[in-house]
């Protein structure tokens, strides 16, 4: 069993590092694909065609909401990990189960936001700012949502099976997972809202 | 939509592909069932995890779309071989010279170079498999089910026609209003998908599992390269990824990222495109490099000469590669300060590239050249890759592109580099590694055919292509006057395609004759080699090496042989673990097939229906906890046994 000195459970096989370091690799991937939809973004961010701007679209308190929720399931996942790697698995479940209300909170924020944008007039049809605008977005509530559906299958698995080298694995690299998604949603946070709003 | 509207209609050419297409597949259908052999194909092939049926299937795959893409050029210099031929409509000169593009570089190139990865790279570094051998599943099924959802575009809906690249303005739904380019977005997404879980497969191998004592530094060359063009997959293909949803959005559902309407940028596609397209270019031809320097040093009884240059050059060349994308369109509307950037960077890349030429001459200096047809391959590549390479830095001169651009000459150009490049690798590493792959050799003599014929008839081919680019016919006119003088350097040209065609032939007849008749007697290591996988019986056991090998140098196979260390004990045979094969990876890319089908007619509430068939792949992949099987030492033993004789 894994102890505070030795090597995480994760880290045990030869096959968990192997897995562990091709998602790292995999997120790699992922960063090019995010870059590209900001560079796209970028680019486009001022080609209105005479539809919304920023400015008339955002809505800083939701989004200072749905950044709240986003971080702090990233801290609740943290915890999830910690717990795991303490062998406690009720504890682990608990934050995880946080983490996955959270997460689901945030998505639940994130369409009311898009029901919103829709009813000011701005859909993927208006204009080049609409279509990368709400593609990076897209493309981020898309992969949360993907990562919801990965938690659940793992809690599921978890509780069948305990803690062992194959689920901490698993668990380790969806917690990767989703602070990546944290990670990018601070950049969208910073160069998508902030920046339209100055 | 009509049915008529749904499978292309009215057009000889094409009647004739559907009735022999169906025929072909009624017929093996039929053939399968009566020789009984279903099982066997998704046991042994279908539902296979090991890295050399995969690397085999990749490579049979890839000879096929040669043969396509082929077909597609030949028709193309049928077309031009004489002033305004009526062979091919302008509609139909368009779809041809735009799948023959995409076929050779992603569905012939990127399958052929893969495949042999796939086989040799693990052999060569002492592993048991890649890291992910179901990932790898799903890496070729991916592939597979793409490909052929882009080759059903011809008969069902209609082919894309707007070029290889599908420069926007041109292929937006507002000029390509048919379902062509949605073939190309889609089926393009799919195989995309598995090229990148390869790369990220290849680089986990090559960083984890190379076998004890074999430093970075002391790897083979050919697994050098195949871990740089994997970084350069991964760094790559995430851009190409993007670009084709945005297409997808742009043309299924009304988005504006490329269409001027919106506020969108055509500008952008084509940036997105070749930052994605020029690594490519790269990522097809290091492996290649990397072939080259097996074959040479293996046919020139010396080891590769200046390693370390070699290893600093592919990282130099990957590394330029990603800095170079803006010469493809030096002159639409960039400043001269950006053209100037860009055409240093290209040229730079002749640095690098450069020095690997000149090694690969000081590896066969003084050396005992064998000239066996993989060498033959490898001495035709360097003056041949010379001259798309000397072309290139003409055209890397932004001020003199103006006149190149779009020309017959940079087609001729970019057919120097592939073919020399790409294709002379592939034929050098297919004779050199196939008796590895097969258990026989491939017959010299018929190979001299293949050779001549080939190398003669590209000579032909592209050789003229230079002449009437430089006299200003651009690429894709599908025809021309007779007062333009052209005619007789085309027909030239066509009667090469002709010689090509044959080359080819005498290829599938080697593999014919071979598979007939050829020795099954050669041992593990019939060319007298340097490296790992030559270690291993022909073809290679289930397991690869009964005994993980222990590394010291460079060339450790050469080493084991000089120091009589090439032998196995007993008492070292350990149970073998071996990964359980799996169904996931066929299932989940025929799932991705459907619903890619479905997008290509933007039938999308259909396509969303069946992407439950994905979702419920992912999920049983995640519940499946398949732990594998171990092949007793005993059996191992008498493996070894059997290959090595007297133990």
């Amino acid at each position: 069993m894994a102890s505070q000195t030795s090597t995480p459970l994760e880290y045990s096989t030869k096959q968990n590092e192997m897995n562990i370091l091709g998602f790292w690799i995999f997120l790699g991937a992922e960063i090019v694909l995010f870059s590209t939809l900001f560079a796209t973004y970028f680019v486009l961010e001022q080609s209105y065609a005479g539809g919304p701007t920023q400015s008339d679209l955002f809505i800083l308190k939701d989004v200072l909401i749905e950044t709240f929720l986003l971080l702090t399931s990233s801290f609740t996942m943290g915890l999830a990990i910690h717990q795991m790697r303490g062998n406690n698995k009720n504890a682990m479940l608990f934050w995880t189960v946080a983490t996955l209300l959270l997460g689901l909170g945030f998505l639940y924020y994130e369409i009311n936001e898009f029901n919103h944008y829709i009813h000011e007039g701005l859909t993927l049809q208006t204009s080049a700012f609409g279509s990368a605008f709400l593609t990076l977005l897209g493309t981020h509530g898309v992969h949360v949502a993907l990562g919801i559906g990965w938690v659940i299958a793992l809690i599921i698995q978890v509780v069948r099976r305990g803690i062992t080298a194959v689920t901490a694995r698993k668990f380790f690299i969806v917690s990767l997972y989703w602070h990546f998604l944290d990670v990018v949603w601070i950049f969208i946070f910073t160069f998508v809202y902030l920046k339209g709003l100055m | 939509m009509k049915l008529d509207e749904f499978f292309v209609t009215g057009d000889p050419l094409i009647l004739g592909s559907q009735i022999a297409i169906g025929l072909t597949m009624v017929g093996l259908v039929v053939l399968i069932t009566y020789l009984k052999k279903w099982k066997w194909l998704w046991n042994e092939w279908f539902t296979t995890v090991d890295h050399k049926k995969i690397g085999i299937m990749y490579i049979i795959a890839g000879v096929l779309m040669f043969f396509r893409g082929g077909v597609d050029g030949l028709m193309m210099k049928a077309q031009t071989s004489r002033p305004n031929m009526e062979f091919l409509d302008a509609q139909h000169y368009d779809e041809v010279f735009t799948t023959h593009g995409v076929v050779m570089i992603l569905f012939m190139a990127m399958p052929l170079l893969i495949g042999i990865i796939n086989v040799v790279m693990p052999l060569q570094i002492g592993a048991r498999d890649v890291a992910f051998p179901k990932l790898n599943a799903l890496s070729f099924w991916t592939f597979f089910v793409g490909a052929m959802l882009f080759n059903i575009s011809f008969v069902i809906g209609g082919s894309p026609d707007a070029g290889w690249t599908s420069y926007f303005p041109l292929a937006g739904s507002e000029f390509s209003p048919d379902v062509g380019n949605n073939y190309y977005a889609i089926a393009l997404q799919i195989a995309g998908v598995g090229t990148l879980a390869s790369g990220i497969n290849f680089i986990v191998t090559i960083l984890k599992m190379r076998a004890p004592g074999m430093k970075l530094m002391k790897m083979p060359m050919f697994s050098w390269t195949t871990l740089v063009t994997s970084v350069l997959i991964v760094a790559a293909f995430p851009i190409f990824t993007v670009a084709l949803a945005l297409m997808t959005l742009d043309r299924i559902f009304g988005a504006h990222f490329f269409t001027v309407a919106g506020g969108g940028d055509p500008m952008l596609w084509l940036n997105l495109f070749w930052l994605w397209g020029h690594p490519e270019v790269y990522i097809v031809v290091l492996p290649a490099f990397g072939m080259f320097s097996e074959v040479i040093a293996t046919f020139s009884r010396k080891n590769l000469f200046g390693y370390t240059a070699m290893v600093v050059s592919i990282v130099a060349i990957a590394f330029l590669s990603m800095l170079v994308w803006v010469h493809h369109f030096y002159t639409m509307g960039n400043s001269a300060a950006v053209n100037s950037v860009f055409s240093i960077t290209t040229m730079m890349i002749a640095i690098p590239t450069g020095v690997k030429i000149f090694n690969w001459l000081f590896t066969m200096r003084k050396g005992r050249i064998k000239f066996t047809n993989a060498m033959l391959w490898a001495l035709a590549f360097i003056p041949n890759f010379t001259i798309g390479g000397v072309t290139g830095v003409m055209l890397a001169m932004a001020a003199a592109d103006y006149q190149y651009h779009n020309t017959l000459f940079l087609v001729a150009h970019f057919h120097y580099t592939l073919i020399p490049g790409v294709v002379f690798a592939v034929f050098a590493g297919l004779y050199y590694w196939w008796p590895k792959m097969f258990g026989f050799k491939l017959n010299e003599k018929i190979g001299k055919w293949h050779f001549w014929l080939f190398v003669i008839g590209f000579n032909l081919t592209f050789m003229p292509m230079f002449f009437v680019g430089l006299d200003g016919m651009s690429r894709r006119m599908y025809t021309y006057s007779e007062s333009t003088g052209w005619g007789p350097l085309l027909g030239i040209s066509a009667v090469g395609s002709l010689v090509l065609a044959a080359g080819f032939a005498a290829l599938v007849y080697n593999i014919y004759w071979s598979f007939r008749y050829a020795s099954r007697d050669i041992g593990g290591d019939p060319w007298d080699a340097r490296t790992l996988e030559w270690a291993t019986a022909s073809p290679v056991q289930e397991y690869n090496f009964a005994i993980t090998p222990q590394v010291t140098d460079h060339d450790e196979f050469w080493l084991m042989k000089k120091q009589g260390r090439n032998t196995i004990k007993k008492e070292d045979v350990k149970d073998i673990h071996m990964p359980s094969n799996s169904a996931i990876p066929i299932i989940l890319s025929v799932a991705m097939g459907i619903v890619g089908f479905f997008l290509v007619f933007e039938w999308v509430t259909l396509a969303a229906i069946f992407s439950v068939l994905i979702i419920g792949g992912l999920i049983a992949n995640s519940f499946d906890y398949d732990d594998g099987y171990h092949i007793p030492a005993k059996k191992v033993w008498e493996t070894e046994q059997k290959w090595r004789g007297d133990l």
